[in-house]
């Protein structure tokens, strides 16, 4: 099974607009930061906001980018259209080259996404079934394009309320949108924070894969049932264990990708020992788990 | 070999980053400097693309800024028109034009006028409503007879020499105007006496304030925020 050039983990193409990705929202961010910082509060002249505790608190300085005002602003409204085309070469090579299979919500998403929290809580031992990614991985990095647009929808909003006033009163007014861009970058951030944190703890490997494209199958979180900081399993030691109550096939991946797992094993029922060449259906995996 | 490439990667990005924050103060690598220019421009392109004599700003419901709006100039103290030395004020409507003019308050406020409740967006990205009363731009340059040839516009003024020039198609918006009433009250001198230029198609720093000259060129002339590094363009 060793085969000597194995398939990456990710294309060269997510690899590429993902860390493009990292450099411009970082940009974006900062720089959108500092522009706050000229007048960090919500509120219209001559009136108050109801939704913002922290009303004309700057947020502190080596957090933002670009210097001042006009230089973050020349960063920002540059960066945008990179960050824009980004999403959409990302998005359209995802949609044309099946990607999106590994990505978009099955119906039982919502029951592994559970039962990966019971897990990362020590409720449940043994790390659930997964496809290439975990479901709670999934619902992130399928809301993260849905939030981006967000973030292009409310900008546009505050960047052009006259030209393009349709939006803007789509998004409650010129105050209401610039809170609302606000908070799409806050949740973008909270995720990537959470999705950092989470290579780092739980799959290091990962970190691989998204720049060569390198990924072991048996040291996946799902093989060493790892949780932040903890995993069950020693990935160089082959360890037996009982198989579950039914055989379960381990791939979802798109484009008939091999998972080899199976071949890391002793317990031959634990994976299917075929290679596990999975072809998405609508759901991958078997009824009766 | 994997371990090479490995350890190759890591050492490149550190080093890369290391580079990178040298070159980096809180505005960025210096050589940034022309590739944000030509973003600039382009995004001027769009921005002009999608400014229209149509697309009206709607101040929302609720109530006038009044004295909550800011006041702002570049003078160290509130500029105030000298009469006694220069004589009175008068706006001068000129540059690429066939009939130019000279207008004292008085011959303004005789002009055809319009009393608008609009947003006032500023680049720090506070938004204010307000209502003004004047003349539109685009009534002066028809008064004056502004040459096809002239598709810009300057807007000077008696604040430290503090002037805007914008394109054509804003400055002829029908919102556009030379404002000398702010919410039924002549303006006072912290907030532009005896006037001031007022759109809701400009950020506020293109809204000249005390003016004196209105000049039709036939290029654009900057500007005293727009030559300090803010958009040129600055419409929202």
């Amino acid at each position: 099974m060793a085969d000597p050039k194995p398939k990456p983990r990710h294309h060269w193409i997510v690899r590429a607009t993902h860390w493009v990705n990292v450099v411009a929202l970082t940009i974006m961010a900062a720089s959108g930061l500092r522009i706050f910082n000229a007048y960090p509060k919500f509120a219209r002249r001559g009136e108050s906001f109801c939704c913002w505790p922290w009303e004309g608190t700057p947020i502190p300085a080596w957090l933002t980018f670009g210097g001042w005002l006009a230089g973050a602003r020349t960063w920002h409204f540059a960066m945008m259209w990179v960050l824009a085309l980004n999403g959409l070469v990302y998005l359209g090579f995802v949609y044309l080259h099946g990607e999106w299979r590994d990505l978009v919500p099955r119906r039982r998403d919502p029951r592994d996404a559970w039962e990966m929290v019971r897990f990362y809580l020590f409720v449940r031992a043994d790390h659930p079934r997964q496809g290439k990614h975990n479901a709670l991985q999934k619902g992130v990095y399928f809301a993260f394009p849905i939030i981006g647009a967000l973030a292009v929808l409310t900008g546009l909003a505050i960047w052009k309320p006259v030209s393009l006033g349709w939006i803007t009163s789509l998004f409650g007014g010129y105050a209401w949108a610039r809170y609302w861009h606000f908070v799409v970058m806050l949740t973008l951030v909270a995720m990537s924070v959470a999705h950092v944190f989470m290579v780092f703890a739980v799959d290091p490997q990962s970190l691989r894969s998204m720049t060569t494209g390198g990924y072991d199958e048996s040291r996946s979180p799902e093989a060493l049932d790892a949780r932040p900081f903890h995993r069950r399993r020693d990935p160089v030691m082959k360890i037996s264990r009982p198989a579950p109550p039914s055989p379960v096939m381990a791939g979802s991946g798109g484009e008939g990708r091999e998972m080899e797992i199976a071949g890391d094993r002793s317990e031959p029922g634990a994976r299917d020992a075929d290679g596990a060449t999975a072809v998405i259906e609508d759901d991958p995996r078997e009824e009766g788990r | 070999m994997t371990m090479d490439r490995r350890r190759f990667l890591a050492l490149g990005g550190l080093s890369l980053s290391a580079m990178m924050l040298e070159a980096c103060n809180s505005q960025g690598p210096a050589g940034a400097k022309g590739i944000l220019r030509w973003f600039e421009r382009r995004n001027e392109g769009v921005e002009r693309f999608l400014t229209s004599h149509t697309r009206i700003d709607a101040a929302e419901s609720g109530k006038l800024a009044g004295r909550a709006m800011p006041s702002y100039f570049v003078s160290p103290r509130v500029p105030v028109w000298d009469a006694a030395a220069r004589g009175p004020w008068a706006l001068e409507v000129s540059g690429a034009v066939s009939r130019p003019l000279r207008l004292t308050l008085e011959d303004l406020a005789k002009l055809p006028s319009v009393t608008q409740r609009v947003n006032h967006y500023c680049v720090e990205g506070w938004e204010a409503v307000t209502q003004l009363t004047g003349v539109r731009v685009s009534t002066l340059a028809r008064l004056a007879g502004a040459r096809p040839d002239a598709g810009y516009v300057d807007f000077q003024s008696f604040d430290s020499g503090y002037h805007e020039s914008w394109d054509l198609e804003s400055a002829t918006h029908p919102q556009t105007i030379v404002a000398y009433a702010r919410e039924g009250r002549f303006l006072n001198p912290a907030y532009g006496a005896p006037a001031r230029v007022h759109s809701p198609v400009k950020l506020g720093y293109k809204n000249t304030k005390y003016p004196t000259k209105i000049v039709f060129l036939p290029a654009r002339n900057g500007g005293y925020w727009s030559d300090r590094g803010y958009e040129w363009y600055g419409g929202p």
